[in-house]
């Protein structure tokens, strides 16, 4: 039971706590290249889930085997593979969002994030939990992803997911697809994320606090009877 | 589990072994990456050959048959080979395998990247019925409007063609040679009207005489069911 609640955290953490966008500012390049509308921030989601899964799964299941002194030029391997397999696969079966995506999907391999979860995680720890945090990671980096790219195509076309919000009155923020507005959007969520990560921090140690001067009071209330 | 494989590693790996991991993990993702190839091959080819002959459909109205011309020792002649390069143009026949027009192919770098364009051609009057975007990388949102707006792609449709024609800016279009661009989307606007231009300059001295026509010698029987 105990290992299940641990893997469980391993999942957890990378969707919030440690998000890989928000809290350690990896992989930016597919982060800001691809966001410009939700429907390519869900794909590029989904190709780096895929990717990090799988790769985090043979680095974790191979690491006996993997000589520490070649170990990053394996990972790149292993990586570029999946990468591979995931760009013919979307040339194949979503032609036209391949398009969209088209020079981004190749660059998933220099996500840095994945390969620090590989060198990070999965090199140091057991199938499962590789196979957890790297769920939970590219769940993380697919809501950034997602909120980025919603928030860019709401003010920049008016619409989310290719269907129109506003009607024709709406006048398009234009920037706000264009690289500008992905380091606009991404500067304002990190700003609002930290915002709320303080808050947060510090409302628990208000609650602390709160609790502490009770048990004080509990304390003395008791000592004072004791004495009466 | 982390001393079991230091303990492992104690003893520096010899040379050999790690040529060998990396040799046979490029072995192994070669041929994983060739299994997708081959495996994805087909329908991606189909795809693309899909997306073409929709396109001749779209750009020529009319069209119920097809074939491709490939111009060689100063005459069009008929190919049946797969594949398309830069000396082939396609030309549409009715259901009495009648000629009805060309649908003829080209490229020029646009804001981004190459702007594949194919436009339909009738020789008779010399007006361009159609045009449609096989290929663009440009800007989503701005110059993707080339093939989304359908203003745009509605001012190619019966546009005569007896001098170059001419993007301006929109709402100041005054003579029949000049289309509207697309306000923000000047350069990729100016970049298909200039691919049209370059195209005809090309292809209309090549073409055949009128009523000269090479005659349909095979078509692409499937092909109208699935312009439907």
């Amino acid at each position: 039971m105990a290992t299940d609640v641990s893997a469980y955290e391993e999942m957890i953490k990378g969707l919030w706590r440690d998000n890989p966008v928000f809290v350690q500012v990896l992989g930016m390049c597919p982060m800001l290249a691809v966001t410009n509308s939700a429907i390519n921030a869900v794909v590029m989601g989904l190709a780096t889930f895929f990717v990090l899964v799988t790769s985090s799964f043979l680095v974790s299941s191979f690491k006996q085997w993997i000589p520490k002194q070649v170990r990053i030029s394996l990972y790149v391997i292993i990586i570029a593979t999946f990468v591979t397999v995931v760009d013919y696969s979307i040339l194949a079966m979503l032609p036209a969002i391949h398009k969209e995506l088209g020079a981004f999907i190749p660059l998933i391999v220099a996500n840095c994030m994945i390969l620090g979860r590989q060198e990070a995680f999965a090199s140091k720890h057991n199938v499962k939990y590789a196979v957890m945090d790297a769920v939970g990671m590219s769940g993380g980096f697919m809501i950034a992803l997602l909120a980025l790219g919603s928030v860019r195509e709401i003010l920049g076309v008016g619409a989310l997911f290719g269907v129109d919000l506003f009607g024709a009155n709406f006048e398009p923020w234009v920037i706000m697809i264009l690289p500008p507005g992905g380091f606009l959007t991404l500067g304002l969520l990190l700003l609002f994320f930290n915002w709320f990560t303080e808050r947060r921090r510090q409302f628990l140690i208000k609650v602390a606090d709160a609790d502490r001067m009770l048990a004080v009071e509990k304390v003395s209330t008791e000592g004072v009877k004791d004495n009466g | 589990m982390n001393t079991t494989n230091t303990t492992v590693q104690t003893q520096e790996p010899s040379s050999r072994r790690l040529v060998m991991s990396m040799a046979i993990a490029g072995f192994i993702s070669g041929m994983i990456i060739i299994a997708i190839y081959m495996l994805t091959f087909d329908t991606i080819k189909e795809n693309k050959a899909r997306e073409l002959r929709l396109a001749v459909f779209k750009v020529l109205p009319h069209v119920s048959h097809m074939q491709k011309l490939h111009f060689k020792d100063n005459k069009l002649v008929v190919v049946k080979a797969d594949g398309m390069d830069d000396e082939m143009i396609f030309a549409g026949y009715d259901k009495d395998k009648k000629f009805i027009g060309y649908a003829i192919q080209g490229k020029a770098p646009g804001f981004q990247d190459t702007v594949h364009v194919l436009y339909g051609y009738l020789s008779s009057n010399s007006n361009i019925t159609g045009m449609e975007i096989l290929d663009s990388r440009e800007t989503p949102g701005l110059g993707d409007k080339i093939f989304k707006d359908m203003d745009f792609v509605g001012e190619f449709i019966n546009l005569p063609m007896h001098k170059d024609i001419k993007a301006v800016k929109k709402g100041t279009k005054t003579h029949e040679n000049e289309i509207d661009a697309i306000t923000g989307a000047t350069i990729s606007s100016k970049v298909v009207v200039k691919i049209i231009n370059q195209a005809f300059k090309k292809w209309s001295p090549r073409l055949a005489e009128q009523g000269n026509e090479p005659a349909l010698e095979l078509y692409e029987a499937k092909v109208n069911k699935e312009s439907q």
